[in-house]
């Protein structure tokens, strides 16, 4: 046993242990503690295996940054993959697992890899793996993945709930250390909206484990007092818990709370996170410094920690990393960890300094060596000892850990993730944000400012600027006195030379000093090139600790400045992000709106069974009892409607009122027909163009008086034609006096087709709707009986007598249900989407299957529609392009198989008897096709080379997907009704 | 991109309630006009660094087609205008 809990001391509540397990045991902790604290305080070191090697692995840092302790927190579906003890806030009943292990943490198969490290190096994968190709997915993947990688996601359904929230501030303070907090009371003071923002779910930052004084207080009292006033503001709002992981354009800030991740048992009513969009006037980032790791020969051994983390365990925590801890630094801060930890009663084994001279001041008694480095570590699953060497000289230092201070690195991740570059200053050896503009300001540690004093000064004075700036006046306070001031001065070492064990630089992805090296001497030199190379900074981490590292390694092995090297690309996130979150309550059925047509009720009563039509649910066919396939209901349906009646929702074809003097020139220039001379009630076919001349949409559209017509527009383009005639409205042609608005859902609109439809609607309708009064396309306002208004439209889809009724949405079902009542002695039947397909192709009408975007009105059999008299017409002009006039062109034409018993798929190419299946053979495709119950055999609409010109000759529809060929002779595609004696009767 | 537009009907609103079409500078040309620039019209874009006219469709707001000239390196949004008011402005 060798870490431990201090018998008083730090920021946790004593009088509430807290249970918990790890790998299966029962472990406790106290309130405050996060799991890695709880960890260490149970002496439970070791905590993970590395990536690649599966080496030991224990905690490192006491924050975000934390590249070993990852763990899989909870079960089943409700597990949390890859979380970081050190931010884990430890709770009653908390589970966790570590990860990359097998059987267990201690003795690990995956170990082995360690031995064949020397042929693991850099690029191993790429140069090893690269034949056969077929290999790299079939074999080496899968076994490479099941080997290497951290925490697995589930394959279950995540059963937490998140949300989405938008938040405004004038001051968004991203950190609540010394600068963030100095910032938040200034600003807030001064009455700017703020937002306090911290990763940590207890406010105050580095001062929570601070043992300088501020204001003749202990800096966790300076930290209360600050916190009570801002809670005493009503404008400022502290988010703790919140990591903002992202600057987007005009100052956006992503976030995200953890609202319920430190609960058992989360409520039902609360989300367990909450993602934040937080658009701030203003943002000061008050992110504080990382401490970089030193890279020296086994420095990846459990129980080598960052000398700052030992800090907070041993000061925030009340947990000592060792009994007797050797410390290895490169500037003052191991000096203080030295002296916090003397004054807990932990043995310092020495201090090994690499610089030759400095004024820092040891404990009583401790030893220094001075120009030393630790060449290697001693221990298995964690360390017992420092291998130093001096001027040649080697001795082994016993010790039960290894605290290292390598300099400082500020946080300065956001500040560049909208494309600035860091800057290195060879002033404080490391990068600087550079100047961002003032919608985010970098302050305090996180701008290089690292004494306490100073980030208490920088976080008030910045704030006064951004106030000011605002409009908002300061007063002014005098800085906060700090005692036992902080001294961050050091000597940067970038590789402690001599190592006689692998110098790690990323723990995480397990690239070591060599790895560095042999990017280097095989051309991926570059720091971005070097990163994929190596794999560097490229784990969940993304390189906090490891890439200014890097970047100072590679600078040292060429001779050159890092300001030349330069740093790898900052993106959000700063750390992982729940997809959950990102998806927020977006999923399942809210994932997308549900449309319902008006019809819906009266569909489900009538035993509809629906199909996804986009966002609408639409009968596909109705059951009736006894039929056991779609198809027998279909054929049923068809014949129904062919010898009697039927009735089918149209409701979700779009609608679109278009008003105004110039509404018939409008829609004039719109579709490529005429519409200027459409008389008053009557409705026309109507066939809209792209710019480019192929079809874009069709429907009809009916003139209900001069200045007022009705426009639909298929199901699928409804929003699209809405859009694009807003369009040509607003930018073509902003002065026709035109204005048009969707009616879509104001509608509900039913299709009423049959030999019988006129007896069973004039039952219906007061108004005289005989075929004299009321011919094919008449279109206008009727009065049903009992007085409703609606609209009526003799149209037709399908070939027959057929109606279009449309009454307001909110009575379609009532008018539905009478419709059927009075159809009921005629034969009425509901049909749907499958029917209505089979009745629209028998009669050789058209779709969006047809109208793919690459066909023409002719084409599709419509030359003669495309108005030559029109000065313009959106697509007029490219129509008569040549190619789009080539005879050869494909045009739409009739199949019917010769043998009447083979089937026709949609999407099977065509081609000449005897050629073989190629691309230069190919003749044209089926568009649509389906079995005819009117004729007893299959039919397809296609589109072929000629077509026209070729009915009666045979082709090979061949389907290379059913694995079928069948023989099949080109025909009129009107197979029902050419004549349309039906349809005027 | 920019995360927040100011639209001149609606005020300041989130990207995603907008749609883009593209290139605003485009004008339509006469149906008389020469093959080559109906075939620019249609069918050439450039993909300019810098200073950018669009067209923008305030779909889930005011529908609105509007006019955002914006930098599309720097993502600076200049002015957001209303695509009638340019349109007559530029004789249409």
């Amino acid at each position: 046993m060798t870490a431990y809990r201090l018998a008083s001391g730090g920021l946790i509540d004593r009088s509430a242990p807290l249970d918990f397990r790890f790998d299966g045991r029962n472990l406790t902790g106290f309130s405050g503690d996060t799991l890695a604290s709880a960890l260490l305080a149970n002496d439970q070191l070791l905590v993970g295996r590395s990536f690649k090697y599966h080496r030991p692995r224990g905690i490192v840092t006491a924050g975000p940054s934390e590249p070993n302790a990852l763990v899989t927190i909870g079960k089943g579906a409700d597990s949390d993959p890859n979380t970081k003890a050190t931010v884990a806030e430890l709770y009653s009943g908390l589970d966790a697992h570590s990860q990359n292990r097998f059987p267990s943490l201690k003795y690990d198969f995956g170990a082995v890899n360690g031995l064949l490290s020397p042929f693991l190096g850099a690029g191993f994968y790429y140069k090893t793996f690269m034949w056969p190709a077929a290999f790299w997915e079939k074999v080496y993947e899968p076994i490479i993945r099941k080997a290497a990688g951290l925490g697995r996601a589930v394959l279950e359904r995540d059963p937490q709930a998140y949300e989405k929230c938008w938040a405004h501030c004038d001051l968004l303070v991203i950190g609540s250390g010394p600068t963030g907090l100095m910032a938040a009371l200034t600003a807030g003071r001064a009455g700017l909206r703020v937002i306090l923002a911290d990763e940590d779910f207890r406010l105050g930052g580095s001062l929570l484990g601070e043992t300088a004084r501020v204001n003749d207080a202990s800096a966790q009292d300076f930290t209360e007092t600050v916190l009570a006033e801002l809670r005493s503001l009503p404008n400022v709002t502290m988010m703790p818990r919140t990591t903002v992981f992202g600057w987007y354009d005009d100052n956006v800030f992503g976030a995200v709370e953890r609202v319920q991740k430190h609960v058992a048992l989360p409520q039902a009513k609360l989300p367990v996170e909450r993602l934040w969009r937080i658009a701030a006037k203003r943002a000061l980032l008050a992110t504080g410094a990382e401490e970089r790791p030193l890279v020296f020969g086994g420095n990846d051994r459990p129980g080598v920690i960052m000398a700052g983390a030992m800090r907070t365990y041993a000061n925030r925590f009340g947990v000592a990393a060792g009994k007797s801890v050797a410390i290895f630094t490169n500037g003052s801060a191991g000096y203080r960890t030295a002296a916090d930890l003397a004054a807990h009663g932990v043995e310092i084994a020495a201090i090994i300094d690499s610089r030759a001279e400095g004024a820092d001041v040891a404990p009583d008694g401790v030893r220094v060596i001075r120009s030393a480095s630790v060449i290697d570590t001693k221990g298995r699953q964690r360390v017992c000892g420092a291998v130093v060497e001096r001027s040649g000289f080697e001795q082994t230092i016993a010790c039960d850990a290894i605290a290292m201070s390598g300099g400082w690195n500020p946080v300065i991740h956001l500040a560049c993730q909208r494309g600035a570059k860091a800057i290195w200053s060879e002033d404080l050896k490391t990068f600087l944000a550079p100047d961002v503009g003032n919608g985010l300001v970098v302050a305090g540690a996180a701008a290089g400012r690292y004494t306490l004093a100073g980030c208490l000064k920088d976080g008030a004075e910045k704030a006064v600027v951004i106030a000011a700036d605002l409009g908002f006046s300061t007063v002014s306070h005098t800085a906060p006195a700090v005692e036992g001031e902080i001294d961050p001065s050091f000597t940067a070492l970038w590789y402690s030379p001599g190592a006689k064990a692998k110098a790690f630089v990323d723990f995480q992805n397990d690239v070591h000093v060599k790895d560095i090296g042999l990017a280097l001497r095989e051309g991926f030199g570059h720091v971005e090139h070097a990163k994929r190379y190596t794999t560097n900074g490229m784990a969940t981490d993304q390189g906090k600790l490891s890439g200014i590292n890097a970047t100072g390694l590679l600078a040292a092995m060429q001779g050159i400045s890092p300001a030349d090297v330069g740093t790898t690309t900052f993106r959000p996130f700063y750390t992982p992000v729940a997809f959950g979150a990102l998806a927020g309550t977006s999923r399942d059925e809210h994932a997308a709106p549900v449309r319902k047509s008006p019809l819906h009720g009266w569909a489900q009563r009538n035993g509809a069974v629906f199909v996804d039509s986009g966002l609408w649910f639409r009968p596909a066919y109705f059951s009736r009892g006894g039929e056991k396939t779609w198809r027998e209901s279909t054929d049923r349906e068809v014949r129904n409607i062919r010898e009697n009646a039927g009735l089918c929702d149209v409701s979700t074809l779009g609608k679109i009122e278009v008003f105004g003097p110039d509404a018939a020139e409008f829609l004039n220039r719109l579709y490529c027909n005429p519409f200027l001379k459409l008389p008053v009630g009557k409705a026309r076919y109507g066939l809209m163009l792209r710019e480019d001349g192929m079809v874009y949409d069709d429907g009809t559209t009916s003139r209900l008086s001069h200045e007022h017509f009705v426009m639909t527009t298929t199901t699928a383009l409804a929003g699209g034609v809405m859009s694009h005639m807003e369009y040509c409205a607003q930018v073509h042609w902003p002065d026709l006096k035109v204005r048009f608005c969707s009616s879509t859902d104001q509608w509900a609109q039913m299709a009423i087709a049959g030999p019988k439809a006129r007896l069973v609607l004039q039952a219906l309708v007061e108004d005289d709707i005989s075929d004299a009064a009321f011919p094919f396309l008449a279109a206008g306002a009727v009065t049903l009986r009992g007085g409703l208004k609606a609209r009526l439209f003799r149209i037709s889809f399908s070939g027959e007598l057929a109606y279009e009724l449309a009454v307001p949405a909110g009575l379609g079902e009532a008018v539905a249900d009478a419709v059927m009542e009075e159809g009921m002695a005629h034969g009425i039947c509901a049909y749907g989407l499958e029917a209505l397909n089979v009745l629209r192709i028998e009669k050789g009408h058209v779709t969006h299957a047809e109208f793919a975007g690459r066909v023409t009105p002719d084409d599709a059999g419509f030359g003669r529609m495309v108005s030559a008299q029109k000065p313009d017409f959106i697509g007029k002009r490219l129509s008569t392009r040549y190619g789009l006039t080539a005879a050869d062109r494909m045009q739409m034409v009739g199949l019917k198989p010769v043998e009447p018993d083979q089937h026709i798929r949609a999407g099977a190419h065509l081609l000449r008897e005897g050629a073989k299946p190629s691309t230069l053979n190919d003749q044209g495709y089926v568009s649509s096709a389906c079995f005819s119950p009117t004729l007893g055999h299959d039919i397809a609409l296609a589109f072929l080379k000629s077509g026209r010109e070729r009915y009666g000759e045979r082709v090979v529809v061949w389907d290379k997907l059913a694995g079928a060929e069948v023989v099949a002779e080109i025909c009129n595609p009107v197979f029902v009704d050419p004549g349309n004696t039906k349809l005027n009767s | 991109m920019a995360s927040l537009i100011h639209c001149p009907h609606c005020g300041v609103r989130p990207k995603e309630e907008f749609s883009i079409r593209g290139d605003a500078s485009l004008i339509r040309p006469d149906p008389e006009a020469s093959d080559e620039a109906w075939n620019d019209y249609v069918h050439i874009r450039s993909n300019p660094r810098g200073r950018y006219r669009e067209h923008w469709q305030h779909v889930a707001g005011c529908r609105r087609w509007l006019v955002v000239e914006r930098d599309t390196f720097t993502h600076e949004v200049f002015a957001v205008t209303d695509a009638a008011s340019s349109a007559r402005e530029a004789g249409r």
